[in-house]
């Protein structure tokens, strides 16, 4: 057997190059984006002949990968947790009209929003869905539910859902590799109905989702993945769910836990288990990474004189993501602790690179909005989302992929004046394009900047479905010419940038700016390849 | 044998080849190994850290706890201080005194030194300047792994066959010149344990 040195999101790619994938969807965000890029520059999956573009945005690929499963061969689709919003509608309907050929539905999640506007959990989309969750508490099981998940999502018809957090997603560890499985032919559905999900096929569909149900709980009951521990003090039980699990061992590195522990990574709960560990201790203690959703579920509905505690009674942080100091100080064991962190050292926020073009759109726009004051920016989610921090403090909103575009209609509808909108190039293709349609349609008075760097750069610079396109969309969708102008975002072009922006901002309709000039780190590093 | 690093730098730094080349020391030592990065938005000129564990036996938790790490290895001095919590009483702080100026109130450079020197084991190095002495500029934060290696329980051999694996595709001279940074990071330790 091979042992490899990967991220969890890694071993996730391997796992399902080795599970029998043919292919893989997804829209780069992080902490998800290295299952995709490892796919992608696995030799093994070319050989494979797997399929492995990035999609426009979660919801294409969502679509793409449950096509694939209904022609009969396996795939994945990795997104980030918020990700997971945008693709929500096919993801809650591909658990009614079930699965051909295996499909695993990867959300990563990203609790103490290291680079995200929420911490939400995806296991209620799991649980919402109706459909068995996995959630890996190493990097080795992360391989592991890749690589057997399309056989369990198979066997129960629905789609499985893997969910990891960043803890996981972003650190490496040793794997061991299982001998590659081959990918299933081209098969139609036995039943030719099954992905019409007309009201009186759905009907149909969704009973024999419910009717399901205790059989999702009885594979989780004997998963593998799920196991329960003895321990001799009945005072206290633990549940530990995913990565929680690792922080709680990490308390116990040198004796057996005291405790009866249940390690939980494969849902729906497994009853039996979780009533004999409950039932048996006097106290139980739930970690869980993200929302107390186990937590919340036990107090409703299986406390018989047993305490629970966790995230919800503060014996655990309610937001954030959990680590071994929370966990020992919930146990009751003392931490050691180093030496304080001096005061006088500040905060290094992150900041656009020297020589970044949506700096120079930002010193631009500053200046061309000067005399209508602060508060007319909406503004999206990538590098230039940095542009809410100073020296610029140009942006007033950064709410979800697309926003500021429609955003910018609703507030122009209310009669701010101007009323402004920046996108990257990537975010605008993945859902800013239906939005310009909106205000196009009703010539709302709006200004909207492209700001192109041809790359989705925050994320690593994966390739932008859009470039060298954008200003054909933005024709094709109806932008007047005279109001569709290029800019380039360069130090020596201030003055011209400023006094088109400022024309644009009067004009009464939708205008469109596209500053174009590719990202600096990109630039680089094909500069850098060239050398070699 | 255990050793937990707290690697700490500014994003773009690259202090993620530094974990690559001890993780690849690491494998050829057969080692258990954890290691936790960081992507996504800080990697734009933000605090970045990586949490490397390393052990003779199984590792649980990719985080390492308050108070456990046995090394905090930094590529900037002011970023060597943000993680004193993590460092266990008899830890080892090695960090680059070529300050990272980014955000407009950076402390007194001289008020971080007086800091670092608090810790009872520190080692401070120009490896900027050192690598420039040694005409790679590029391998500072190798010269770095190196003083640092004397504080990892990992034959130096292995270290230089990770490093022979981490540059092999970019070259001979490559490998070369990053084995000299290495020694050099080293000896320049080595030295300065003998004068204190």
């Amino acid at each position: 057997m091979q042992r490899l040195i990967l991220l969890g999101d890694e071993a996730i790619g391997q796992g399902a190059i080795d599970g029998g994938m043919s292919g893989i969807y997804g829209y780069p965000g992080t902490p998800s984006t290295e299952i995709m890029e490892y796919v992608q520059n696995s030799k093994e999956a070319d050989d494979k002949e797997i399929q492995y573009e990035w999609s426009a945005n979660e919801k294409t690929a969502m679509e793409a990968a449950l096509g694939m499963s209904y022609a009969g061969k396996r795939s994945m689709v990795c997104m980030k947790h918020v990700g997971l919003n945008v693709a929500a509608d096919p993801f809650m309907n591909s658990a009614i009209t079930g699965v051909n050929g295996g499909l695993i539905v990867v959300s990563a999640d990203d609790p103490s929003m290291h680079s995200s506007q929420n911490e939400q959990d995806s296991r209620f989309y799991g649980k919402f869905a109706m459909i068995p969750i996995l959630e890996p508490s190493n990097q080795q099981e992360a391989y592991n539910m890749a690589y057997t998940g399309f056989e369990l999502s198979e066997k129960l018809g629905v789609p499985v859902l893997l969910r990891i957090t960043t803890r996981l997603s972003h650190s490496r560890s040793g794997v061991e590799k299982q001998q590659s499985k081959t990918q299933r032919e081209l098969s139609l559905p036995e039943d030719l109905k099954q992905f019409i999900l007309l009201p009186a096929n759905a009907r149909g569909r969704y009973a024999n989702l419910v009717k399901s149900q205790p059989a999702f709980e009885s594979v989780a009951e004997d998963s593998k993945f799920n196991e329960l521990f003895p321990g001799k003090n009945k005072k206290l039980g633990v549940i530990a769910c995913g990565i929680a699990y690792n922080y709680l061992m990490e308390n116990f590195r040198d004796q057996k836990p005291e405790y009866p522990i249940l390690k939980i990574s494969h849902y729906p709960l497994p009853r039996k288990k979780v009533e004999k560990l409950i039932f048996s201790c006097k106290e139980v203690l739930v970690m869980e990474e993200g929302y107390p959703i186990v937590e919340e579920m036990l107090k409703g509905f299986q406390e018989k004189g047993t305490k629970i505690k966790g995230r919800l009674d503060g014996s655990l942080p309610r937001v954030g993501e959990l680590n071994p100091n929370h966990v020992a100080k919930s146990l009751g064991i003392k931490g050691h602790y180093g030496s304080k962190i001096p005061e006088f050292i500040p905060d290094r926020p992150p900041a656009l690179c020297k020589g970044c073009g949506h700096a120079d759109v930002y010193n631009a726009l500053n200046e061309a909005l000067e005399k209508y004051g602060k508060g007319k920016v909406f503004s999206d989610i990538g590098c230039y989302t940095l542009g809410a921090l100073p020296p610029f403090n140009a942006i007033n909103s950064c709410v979800d992929m697309g926003a500021s575009v429609t955003m910018a209609v609703g507030a122009a509808d209310a009669g701010l004046k101007p009323s402004v909108a920046v996108i990257g190039d990537s975010t605008f293709t993945h859902s800013g394009m239906t939005g310009l349609l909106d205000a196009v349609y009703k010539k709302s008075p709006i200004t909207l900047i492209i700001s192109d760097n041809s790359t989705a750069a925050m994320t690593g610079g994966q390739h932008s479905l859009g470039t060298n396109h954008l200003h054909d969309i933005c024709n094709g969708l109806g932008v007047e010419k005279d109001h569709l102008r290029l800019i380039v975002p360069l130090k020596k072009n201030h003055k011209d940038n400023v006094k088109t922006i400022k024309e644009e901002l009067k004009y009464d309709g939708v205008s469109v700016i596209l500053a174009q000039r590719e990202c600096v780190q990109t630039l680089l590093k094909k500069k850098k390849s060239k050398a070699r | 044998m255990k050793c937990d690093i707290i690697l700490s730098g500014v994003g773009g730094q690259g202090i993620l080849t530094i974990a690559a080349a001890i993780g690849m020391a690491a494998l050829e030592s057969e080692l258990y190994l954890k290691q936790a990065e960081v992507h996504g938005m800080s990697q734009r000129g933000g605090a970045v850290q990586s949490n490397l564990r390393l052990s003779d036996t199984e590792i649980a938790s990719d985080l390492i706890p308050y108070g456990q790490a046995d090394l905090i290895l930094s590529v900037e001095p002011m970023e060597s201080l943000r993680y004193l919590p993590y460092l266990s009483d008899n830890g080892w702080l090695v960090t680059n005194t070529k300050p990272f100026i980014n955000i407009p109130d950076y402390p007194n450079i001289e008020k971080i030194m007086k800091e670092i020197r608090k810790n009872p084991n520190h080692l401070i190095l120009n490896a900027d300047k050192m690598a420039m002495d040694l005409g790679s500029p590029r391998s500072t934060n190798i010269i770095m792994l190196g003083a640092a290696s004397l504080y990892i329980d990992i034959p130096i051999e292995n270290f230089e066959k990770g490093i022979q694996k981490l540059f092999g595709r970019k070259g001979e001279d490559v490998v070369k010149v990053n084995i000299e940074a290495l020694h050099k990071g080293r000896d320049y330790g080595k030295s300065d344990q003998l004068t204190n």
